[in-house]
């Protein structure tokens, strides 16, 4: 059953990645993209992160596409004739050689390391947020701040850059 | 049981398309969104590793991942208003005022 949900979840995150990619229309590629990143979220449920996956259908879902679709709108972008490089066939198959000695690779790797004490039964005990938010608040506090940092930059950079300048008549006024 | 490999192979497939997509779509707005898909697979790969590892620290790393990602995406579009301002167009190849 597990391995059903991992393979719709899987393949459908894929689709929607190769439609963001190559759909002409810039809406329709936003719309992909909330598809991917919906099942991207599907993923980590099957991971046993529940509080990612609300963190990612709220914050990337919610916030972060509906940022670019309200761009898209607002700039009212007609289709371009040239959407793709002009040597876009020449870099095909570079990349799909590339991608399968890549996936050959990982296929091959043993992947295995130091285990933690997060096992799926203590996580599953007080719940993956609660877990989520002792190691936050107690280990990776100044990355925390760090964090809160960058995004008070980020959005104070995000205004300043999106603020209409002055008109030339205005300035000469004042 | 689902394997890693097959998590990690999963997530190698998704960031090689969202490279694809930087390296050969002209919009700015859907490099932009190319870089969100490269993010993404990076998260799935945190998470999966996270889970199979028995460890919190993938999944802190991955909502670090997710801030930076808001970060981007709010700096990334005010640049391209303040560049269609100025030229009307979001292709690529039209912004080469800082190109020598």
């Amino acid at each position: 059953m597990a391995f059903v949900f991992f393979a719709y979840f899987a393949v459908v995150s894929i689709v929607a990645g190769i439609l963001t990619v190559s759909l002409k229309h810039p809406v329709q590629c936003g719309l992909a993209l909330l598809a991917l990143l919906l099942h991207v979220s599907g993923l980590f449920i099957m991971l046993n992160a529940e509080f990612l996956w609300a963190v990612q259908v709220i914050v990337y879902a919610g916030a972060i596409l509906v940022l670019y679709l309200f761009v898209l709108m607002l700039l009212n972008l007609k289709t371009d004739d040239r959407y793709f490089h002009a040597k876009t066939p020449y870099l095909l198959a570079p990349a799909a050689i590339g991608l399968v000695y890549l996936l050959f690779l990982l296929v091959r790797s043993p992947f295995s390391g130091a285990k933690g004490d997060a096992t799926s039964a203590a996580i599953l005990q007080n719940g993956d947020a609660h877990a989520i938010g002792i190691k936050m608040f107690s280990e990776y506090l100044l990355q925390f701040e760090i964090i809160g940092v960058f995004l008070t930059g980020a959005i104070v950079g995000a205004i300043v850059l999106a603020k209409a300048p002055k008109s030339i008549e205005t300035r000469r006024d004042a | 049981m689902i394997p890693l490999s097959a998590y990690v192979a999963v997530s190698a497939v998704l960031f090689a398309t969202g490279l694809l997509g930087v390296l050969i779509r002209r919009n700015f707005i859907i490099v932009l969104m190319s870089v969100e898909i490269m993010l993404n697979a990076a998260t799935i790969n945190l998470v999966a590793f996270s889970h199979y590892l028995d460890s919190m620290q993938g999944q802190i790393v991955a909502l670090f991942i997710i801030a930076i990602a808001a970060g981007e995406a709010a700096i990334g579009l005010a640049i391209i208003i303040v560049v269609f301002r100025g030229k009307i167009s979001t292709n690529v190849d039209e912004m080469n005022l800082l190109k020598w």
